[in-house]
């Protein structure tokens, strides 16, 4: 043993030895410094390029298995894989509808309203023989990381309508949601013309929203709400028990939503930045307090805290700094994730039993009201020490928080339109619901002839 | 020969078994029921949406024994599955017609 121990010692110090004396001498420098010289003036940042790739891989685990589980976990054992189906299916079927038109109506043009056609199948985005490396890897990175959110924001609406929606209408709304609803808010605050871009300086009412409050949850929520309400309650609902149907589904996928938001969020910052670690550390922290928050809220109340409770609270504090993560500190990011925790709380035991919709998996109440809180307290807590520049209320900008009210307003309105109009014609066309038949045995069977849990 | 069907509770599995292993029984059968006796319920909460749970898991075990051994088989599961609280479950005792070993077709007491 010491023989063989040793032997591997002499080994090691003569293959580094080795190693060492042809770094000294040969070409290995050199081709080094030419590849840094070579990036250097394509305008490549490597670390920039890592960050952003990870950052789009991150987002992407938030749909699945973060959402799929966390959604999966909270319906009834039937339909699990029809939650599961609806999310791996949304990362297809968007993803391609973001390549061929979705990302050019999103982030095409100089409009301030609407997206145009110049980057269909990605055109100007996609190594195409002219244009600069340089050029096309920030087009081609941006548009995959934005392509990731094109598909977690629709996929979160399926919480409104788990355990009773059609699945090729689901396909077809989603379809048509993406085009007419997303791509048009995610102009407007996210491309450099859009009339609530916060950077654009002739925008309208330029509003904070670094990585999707409005874009992607006041969206998703609003239209998850009308879902809700046009839809329709599931059968048996209020009168039959539909407990979750496994929690520990649910635990992980909150896990991961909370791991993958940082790529959401801190990958918002678009770089390997100062803003990004502010925004990574704020998200961290929000989650922290949302999960305190709505587990106090539910000691106080009922006597013990639940780790549905806990999860949905981590959930809500990450959606409420996701629009504040490059405008507030981490310890303004505390403060968010608390309010965020308590008021969603409220939105989905209290409203929801009050007015009696079935949003069933809580979309409306987490990320419709999470986003709308968020989007309203950074107009209030924005500060330069992190923004550079913009700020809030409470710095002195009082017509901030009017910009964010418009910037709300405005995506839950095309939100809420467009979906009463979508889901009116398609339930005209195709129907809305399976029948009553199927939906008592279930979407895992009737839509997907596939049983999530065979035992033998 | 009696069939003693006895419903007890998850944790006193064990104690059950090792005790009337010890007794000469040579083999049971359990299973993973729910239901409800004087034990009450306990109501569930998620997110708001309150559930009354009626239907309390329980294990249920079978016994085949031989007329003879039937009160030492009782004796010993009222002895260990006793908590003394409520929702200690029951015994329930019914008459067996016939019991075959399949792989060799022995009957009766010869086949348990």
């Amino acid at each position: 043993m010491i023989y063989r121990f040793g032997f591997a010692l002499i080994l090691t110090f003569l293959l580094s030895g080795f190693a060492s004396t042809s770094l000294l001498a040969d070409d290995v420098p050199e081709i080094r410094e030419s590849g840094e010289v070579a990036a250097a003036d394509e305008g490549l940042d490597s670390g920039n390029i890592a960050w952003m790739l990870t950052s789009s891989a991150l987002v992407l685990m938030m749909t699945a298995p973060g959402l799929a589980l966390f959604y999966g976990g909270l319906v009834r054992k039937k339909n699990i894989l029809g939650v599961m189906m609806q999310c791996i299916f949304l990362m297809g079927l968007m993803t391609v509808v973001w390549a061929l038109w979705g990302y050019s109506l999103a982030f095409g043009g100089t409009s301030p309203y609407v997206g145009n056609f110049d980057h269909l199948l990605l055109k100007g985005v996609i190594p195409d023989g002219q244009m600069a490396k340089s050029e096309w890897v920030k087009a081609c990175i941006f548009c995959v990381f934005q392509g990731m959110f094109f598909i977690i924001t629709p996929a979160l609406i399926c919480g409104a309508f788990a355990e009773r929606m059609k699945f090729s209408t689901m396909c077809v709304f989603m379809v048509l949601w993406g085009t007419f609803v997303y791509c048009p808010i995610a102009h407007w605050v996210w491309a450099d013309s859009g009339w609530l871009c916060e950077w654009n300086k002739q925008a309208l009412y330029p509003a904070f929203d670094f990585a999707g409050g409005t874009v992607v949850h006041i969206s998703s929520g609003a239209s998850a709400l009308i879902c809700a309400l046009l839809i329709g309650k599931r059968l048996g609902f209020g009168q039959e028990p539909m407990p979750p149907h496994n929690l520990t589904y649910t635990c992980i996928g909150a896990a991961l939503l909370w791991v993958g938001w940082f790529g959401f969020n801190a990958g918002s910052a678009l770089e390997a930045n100062a803003l990004a670690v502010n925004a990574f550390v704020a998200t961290h922290f929000a989650a922290a307090a949302g999960v305190l928050a709505w587990s106090i809220a539910e000691w106080v109340a009922l006597g013990r805290p639940s780790i549905l409770g806990a999860c949905s609270g981590a959930v809500a504090g990450l959606v409420c700094i996701t629009p504040a993560a490059g405008a507030v500190n981490p310890i303004q990011g505390i403060l968010l994730g608390l309010i965020a925790g308590f008021v969603c709380y409220i939105a989905c035991t209290k409203v929801k039993n009050t007015f009696g919709y079935d949003d069933s998996l809580d979309a409306f109440g987490v990320h419709g009201v999470g986003g709308t809180v968020g989007a309203l307290l950074v107009g209030i807590f924005a500060t330069a020490d992190v923004t550079g520049g913009r700020v809030g209320v409470i710095e002195g900008n009082a017509a901030q928080l009017v910009n964010q009210v418009v910037g709300i307003g405005a995506a839950a309105i095309l939100a809420i339109v467009g979906s009463v109009i979508l889901l009116k014609v398609l339930d005209a066309t195709m129907g809305l619901r399976v029948s009553q038949e199927d939906e008592i045995r279930g979407l895992d069977l009737s839509q997907h002839s596939e049983e999530g849990y065979i035992f033998l | 020969m009696k069939k003693v069907e006895a419903i007890i509770r998850h944790y006193k599995l064990e104690e059950v078994k090792d005790a009337l292993t010890e007794v000469g029984v040579t083999g049971m059968t359990v299973s993973e029921i729910r239901g409800f006796g004087r034990q009450k319920g306990h109501k569930e909460q998620y997110r708001g949406a309150e559930y009354a749970v009626d239907f309390l898991p329980k294990v249920k075990m079978e016994v085949v024994t031989s007329d003879e051994d039937l009160k030492s088989v009782i004796d010993t599961i009222l002895q260990t599955a006793r908590t003394g609280q409520i929702g200690d479950g029951k015994i329930f005792v019914t008459n067996l017609n016939e019991a075959i070993r399949i792989r060799t077709g022995e009957t009766g007491a010869d086949s348990l």
